[in-house]
């Protein structure tokens, strides 16, 4: 029984490892201008804690294999060089592994989150309420209109609580459920939170950020690639969690400019 | 330290006394396993009815309705009720089983033994940390029956949607309310224990029994319980905190200006992250009061079954400390993408990375001490192997999670569900049973079925990789969490991978019922075991009566003259020599 939950676990580690090595079910392909950091990171990564976890399960098996039921009278043995041995391997490679992966962690980590946008980076804002986001833009005036969460009514479609009868920055706000943006073009994209947390996921762009209740974040991205991805929520955030979705159109410069006044003109 | 048998009280007369208010500890640790067998079981159809609602969203599963009218109409699960369950899965299986079963079950019974104490020192505090867990759990199952069933918002309770009262969804009013209350009332009994834990390990040694002579159970449980101490301290105010913004009017957790159906709520200047941070101060510990337990335990089991010691066992004790002090300054990892400061998550990404040290160190050690063993293979020591198995494969992709960068990707995806149902659920579901079938000689005085054990293990083993390592390339696939269907364009071609992982989970469940079979059929029809120390092993609650009196070890406390696991020993006259044995191993350098 010992030899044959050796070769078990030798068997389920290969297996295991086969659709990551095939890419079977692999990410989402990356449309943004940092995700290839990302991507390199986990590559990385997959390859130590793949190269870590074949070899840690080898030798447990492998062990299992040679040192089970041995023959009567046969004589304990200890393994070379003892504990203090596989420490300062442990300290060495782990801590080796775990500085290089956490020092080049940064440069992606930093890219999103520690560069500022750039001075022209196109500004969208994005609501998040259950169970739907909504999108606005600040029309040719450049600036959004205050928001007012006592008008915000469902009904009237003010789905941000605009007073456009008062505020002059809001006249021209354009407000949308779907989200368009021009490729090669960095969005800063204001995030805020209508009702409770929600996140802002698009696997292809790379980005994940959570909506905060009363702190409104910002994010900043470029997208690559023309084409029509999915926006999920991955944050619960209650019964339609699993249906909150709306869908991220990136278009050329000129299609984007012919759907930016069509939106206007239906405000 | 003594050495003469005075109990802390007198043996129960009444069967009330002896079975259901007791104050032994021995008794107590039954009661909480039982407590989490029964919550285990809860727990596992809860998974089952929610696993079949993944693979075939249609399928009427006969009955549901009865646990809930509105949740299952036609026996159907809604997508609200799918989050109910779920919630109640996970709060259930993380506080009532893998809290419950390897520190409170196994600790109560065989901690005071191993130490060489006829009982714990506060026998009232530990009786009243049992039947407050029970409580908590009545309340808890509670919330299945009333109002509009149990809270949807998963076993974090994020805030403010568990904050905010009914207007967030079914069960977000009287439910989290419920659940706040159950978990509070939890958190009183785990600090009941844990003073208890922590007072039995430095007080109540028997003569010759140095900390360093002490099991790496009994260590784990110490170590645990001073994990137990503090983090369980952080979670109760802050479920206090989440109550009374239920019902006081308070707004510790809400924010000002949030709308729910077009009206502004009445809460200001709560905080959405502040919930966060209590919680995560708390849970990530959690996961380590999950695992270390069965980090003590297999270790205990391995030595037995390997006829040698550790290579180290200081190292192994160092180890898990430097995981507990660690689980403290890593928590912010749960919180990456959640609007923290971007500096703070690099800040704790740092001490993520480098808790794989100590983790890594008591993987190599456990390798290294079975290089040149003599190992026995029997259902414990194969669910101990499993145990390095699964917390291997469960460890490894921790290295993804304890990166931002990673994280943005395989956040709030199946990746992490994998991950941590590898190395804290399974892992130390394997701990426990490992446990189970090592010690139920001791604590039923019968043997376990050894061919039913080794058929469980095989269907679990095989099982529960099928089940998870799949969820790793859901999740790296983009497979979001906490989804009752996958309607997402990018999502559908992963369905076929649920329904197999839906299959895998159900015959996984079966070989559960085996175990649950073996576990009643044992007890009151397995073989006598044919001594007290049927595996020959060395600590102390081998070297007692089987059962053990209700002191423990009869009229005269035991004498410890050795290290803990005095195997294979050169010039000894046997194979082991018992904690109390006086004979003068010349070869072996012990602890002072």
């Amino acid at each position: 029984m010992a030899k044959l939950f050796s070769v078990t676990i030798i068997v389920i580690a290969i297996a295991s490892a086969i659709p990551i090595v095939m890419h079977t079910w692999p990410m989402p392909q990356d449309i943004s201008t940092h995700g290839h950091l990302i991507d390199e990171q986990y590559t990385d990564t997959m390859w130590e804690a793949g190269i870590s976890f074949l070899a840690s399960q080898f030798l447990l098996g492998f062990f299992i294999w040679k040192f089970s039921n041995p023959a009567p009278g046969t004589k304990i043995k200890n393994f070379p060089g003892g504990a203090a041995g596989l420490v300062i391997a442990a300290f060495l490679l782990v801590g080796t592994e775990c500085l290089a992966l956490g020092v080049f962690g940064v440069k992606a980590w930093a890219s999103v989150y520690l560069t500022p946008p750039a001075a022209d980076a196109m500004p969208v804002q994005v609501q998040a309420g259950q169970f739907a986001f909504y999108f606005r833009y600040p029309g040719p005036d450049g600036k959004f209109g205050p928001l007012h969460p006592d008008q915000i009514s469902q009904a009237n479609a003010n789905f941000f609580g605009l007073d456009t009868t008062h505020d002059q920055d809001s006249k021209d706000d354009i407000v949308t459920a779907e989200m368009a943006i021009p490729v090669n073009r960095e969005i800063h994209l204001l995030m805020h939170a209508e009702d409770v947390s929600h996140s802002f996921y698009v696997p292809e762009l790379r980005v994940q950020q959570d909506f905060v209740p009363g702190l409104d974040v910002t994010l900043h991205f470029t997208a690559t690639k023309i084409g029509k991805y999915e926006i999920v929520c991955t944050q619960l955030c209650g019964l339609g969690h699993y249906n909150m979705k709306a869908y991220l159109e990136v278009m050329s410069q000129e299609d984007y400019d012919k759907w930016i006044k069509q939106q206007a003109a239906l405000q | 330290m003594h050495d003469t048998a005075h109990a802390v009280h007198g043996a129960p007369t009444s069967f009330i006394r002896k079975h259901v208010f007791s104050l032994d500890h021995k008794v107590i640790g039954k009661q909480y396993y039982a407590l989490a067998l029964l919550a285990a079981l809860v727990g596992m159809v809860l998974s089952w009815i929610m696993r079949i609602h993944l693979g075939w969203g249609s399928f009427a599963i006969p009955g549901l309705h009865l646990l809930s009218k509105n949740g299952a109409p036609g026996d159907v699960m809604t997508p609200e009720y799918y989050l109910q369950l779920m919630t109640m899965h996970g709060t259930i299986m993380v506080f009532f089983v893998l809290t419950t079963a390897p520190f409170a079950a196994f600790g109560n019974f065989f901690l005071p033994i191993q130490v060489g104490a006829e009982d714990m020192p506060f026998p009232h505090f530990n009786m009243m940390s049992f039947w407050v867990t029970f409580v908590g759990f009545l309340v808890l199952v509670a919330s299945f029956f009333v109002g509009d069933g149990p809270t949807l918002g998963g076993w974090t309770q994020y805030a403010p949607l568990s904050a905010i009262g009914a207007v967030g969804g079914p069960g977000e009013g009287l439910g989290v309310v419920l659940w706040a209350t159950s978990i509070a009332i939890f958190c009183v009994g785990q600090l009941l224990g844990s003073l208890n834990f922590i007072t039995t390990t430095l007080d109540m040694r028997t003569r010759g029994m140095s900390l360093m002579r002490l099991p790496l159970s009994a260590w784990a449980w110490f170590i645990t319980s001073v994990m137990g101490l503090t983090a369980f301290a952080v979670l109760m105010p802050a479920c206090i905190l989440l109550i009374l913004d239920h019902v006081a009017g308070t707004s510790f957790f809400v924010p000002s200006n949030s709308v729910i159906n077009d009206q502004v709520l009445p809460h200001t200047g709560g905080s959405t992250l502040l919930w966060q941070h209590l919680f995560w101060f708390f849970g990530h510990p959690e996961v380590y009061i999950a695992i270390v337990p069965g980090m003590g335990i297999v270790s205990h089991v391995l030595i037995t079954n390997m006829r040698k010691p550790m290579l180290s066992h200081r190292v192994l004790i160092y180890s898990m400390g430097a995981l507990a002090v660690l689980s403290y300054m890593v928590y912010g990892h749960h919180m990456f993408v959640s609007g923290m400061n971007p500096v703070s998550s690099l800040a704790f990404s740092f001490p993520t990375l480098i808790i794989t040290i100590p983790s890594t160190i008591v993987v190599l050690i456990w390798l290294g001490s079975l290089y040149g063993a003599r190992l026995r293979i029997n259902a414990a020591s194969l669910f101990a192997l499993g145990f390095i198995s699964m917390f291997i494969s469960g460890g490894v992709s921790g290295f993804f999670l304890a990166q931002p960068s990673i994280d943005i990707m395989l956040h709030a995806t199946y990746f992490v569900v994998g991950h941590f149902h590898l190395v804290m659920g399974v892992a130390a579901m394997f701990g426990i049973f490992a446990g189970t079938y090592f010690w139920f000689p001791k604590m039923a005085g019968r043997m376990m079925n050894e061919t039913l054990g080794k058929v469980h293990f095989w269907l679990s083993f095989v099982g529960a990789y099928c089940i998870f390592m799949p969820f790793h390339y859901l999740g790296i696939a983009g497979n979001v969490r906490r989804y009752q269907a996958f309607t997402d364009d990018y999502l559908i071609h992963l369905i076929p991978v649920h329904k197999f992982i839906t299959i895998a989970a159900l015959f996984t469940g079966f070989a559960q019922l085996i175990f649950l079979y073996n576990l009643i059929h044992s007890r009151f029809w397995g073989a006598i075991p044919p001594n007290d120390n049927p595996w020959e092993g060395t600590s102390l609650e081998w070297s007692t009566a089987t059962p053990p009196p209700h002191n423990n070890f009869g009229d005269k406390m035991p004498v410890v003259y050795h290290d803990p696991y005095q195997y294979s020993v050169e010039g000894a006259s046997t194979d082991y020599v018992m904690q109390t044995s006086p004979e003068d191993l010349k070869n072996a350098p012990d602890e002072k």
